[in-house]
């Protein structure tokens, strides 16, 4: 435990170091959001109707942008195998790594969201279930990330090849984080995709680690 | 008895035999299947000739997915026992799983296209298989991305292993949720809901695209297996 806090410890303060790299996610966030109003037209109806999935969609494309350098930097520099010849097992690095990674983008996403709601003309009514569903949500893009990351460590072309990978996988919590914020305008009860949201979260946080963890290892063999 | 397997020259001296006979029984059992299903069976009375279709989309529909499944045992005993051949297996699968996949959805979108009136719609049992597309796509980007052949295999079969939830949700996609896609109806329980005369050009089709599938991935394995015999001769070759 002590050693996953020291390497969550050492990440955040990298990423505090680096301050720039973590704003620009946030950044590009916000302006894949903008774009829409350009691309669709600013019709309140048009935008209140397709709030939801854009701000969705670009969190998650932003969420996979800052995923590729997860472990990429650590595994060019050594410290990667440094990590795997700790007595920390290999699935803790990658907790810690994830729990990070969602501190320093998945949280200053969520920060940002209100923002984006009102320029987006979201309706009230799904504002405070859109924070819920993306707090519920994003954690499980950092976890199955994590996976499509440690897999790419030595390719050629990682960071096309990481989208392939994983938006696929990305779908499911694309589908019910906009369908609880669809609910929730509509008036219909949202627990269920809550729910549902919560239980893909509490899949992945064991399963993602443990093949993240067989993914590093195969990877620095 | 998987040890057994695991010398290629051996695997190469017992399955050689068998490639004309799968590739013997696709041709007639396709061949059978297409007969009775395209001129010998009844058009359907609601859905016309358009059910003909069926006899292709369905078997590839199946084939995709157990293509899958099979990939996914494959990398799991490549993993867990370091098998060479296991790890071919896989390999060799996967573009004829893709290929079943592509398949299922093309055929499947021209026969929406009279049935529901719309070559697609975003629901469950769709969306599921072409993300399974996409995991095939995925698998075989993954496995061609390194340098060194070894790295790519390890790091696929991950993949392949990770994706494999997507199995279990295509299968009960149809029953989960409402969906325009019609529940499972020849395998359930209390015996299939299809008239034998169209059940049986089904399951022929099945069996033929299963021969197929062995008969591809045999040869896709022995070519694996003499291509890096040829690697290794040149590698010697060059270090004298």
């Amino acid at each position: 435990m002590a050693g996953l806090l020291l390497i969550l410890k050492r990440d955040l303060s990298l990423a505090m170091r680096q301050g720039v790299d973590s704003m620009m996610v946030v950044m590009f966030f916000v302006l894949a959001c903008v774009l829409f109003p350009f691309g669709v037209g600013p019709e309140p109806n048009i935008l209140a109707r397709i709030a939801a999935g854009v701000i969705w969609v670009a969190a998650l494309l932003a969420s996979m942008l800052s995923m590729e350098r997860l472990f990429q930097t650590d595994y060019e520099d050594g410290s990667l195998e440094l990590l795997t010849l700790s007595s920390l097992p290999l699935e803790l690095v990658v907790m810690a790594k994830v729990a990070a990674h969602w501190l320093t983008t998945g949280l200053p996403l969520i920060i940002a969201t209100p923002l984006l709601a009102i320029l987006m003309n979201l309706d009230p009514q799904g504002f405070w279930i859109l924070i819920l569903a993306l707090a519920l949500g994003t954690p499980t893009l950092s976890l199955v990330g994590a996976v499509g990351a440690a897999l790419i460590l030595g390719s050629r072309r990682g960071g096309v090849l990481l989208s392939l990978l994983i938006l696929p996988l990305y779908i499911p919590v694309l589908i019910f984080g906009v369908s609880a914020v669809d609910a929730a305008v509509g008036g219909y009860p949202v627990q269920a995709q809550l729910l549902v949201l919560g239980g893909i979260f509490l899949g992945a946080l064991p399963l993602c680690p443990w093949a993240g963890g067989a993914a590093l290892r195969q990877a620095l063999e | 008895m998987f040890h057994r397997f695991a010398n290629p020259n051996r695997f190469l001296r017992l399955t050689r035999p068998l490639v004309p006979w799968a590739a013997g029984l696709t041709i007639v059992l396709i061949g059978a299947g297409l007969y009775l299903g395209l001129f010998a069976s009844p058009a359907d009375y609601q859905q016309g000739e358009t059910v003909r279709i069926m006899y292709v989309h369905v078997p590839s529909a199946w084939m995709a997915m157990f293509c899958y499944s099979g990939m996914a045992i494959a990398a799991a005993i490549g993993m867990i026992w370091k098998h060479p051949l296991a790890d071919l297996t896989a390999k060799a699968s996967a573009p004829v799983g893709a290929a079943f996949c592509f398949l299922a959805l093309f055929t499947g979108s021209l026969w929406g296209k009279p049935m529901w009136g719309t070559y697609w719609v975003w629901d469950a049992r769709l969306t599921s298989m072409l993300v399974l597309f996409f995991l095939y796509l995925g698998y075989m980007a993954l496995i061609n991305a390194f340098d060194d052949p070894e790295r790519g295999i390890r790091a696929a079969s991950i993949l392949v292993l990770v994706g494999a939830i997507n199995v279990p949700i295509i299968k009960f996609s149809v029953d989960w949720w409402n969906t325009l896609h019609q529940p499972a109806s020849v395998v359930k329980m209390g015996g299939p809901s299809i008239d034998p005369s169209m059940l049986w050009p089904l399951l022929l089709m099945a069996l033929g695209f299963t021969t197929y599938y062995i008969w591809v991935i045999l040869v896709r394995i022995h070519t694996e297996i003499l291509d890096s015999k040829i690697r290794a001769i040149r590698m010697r070759q060059v270090q004298g």
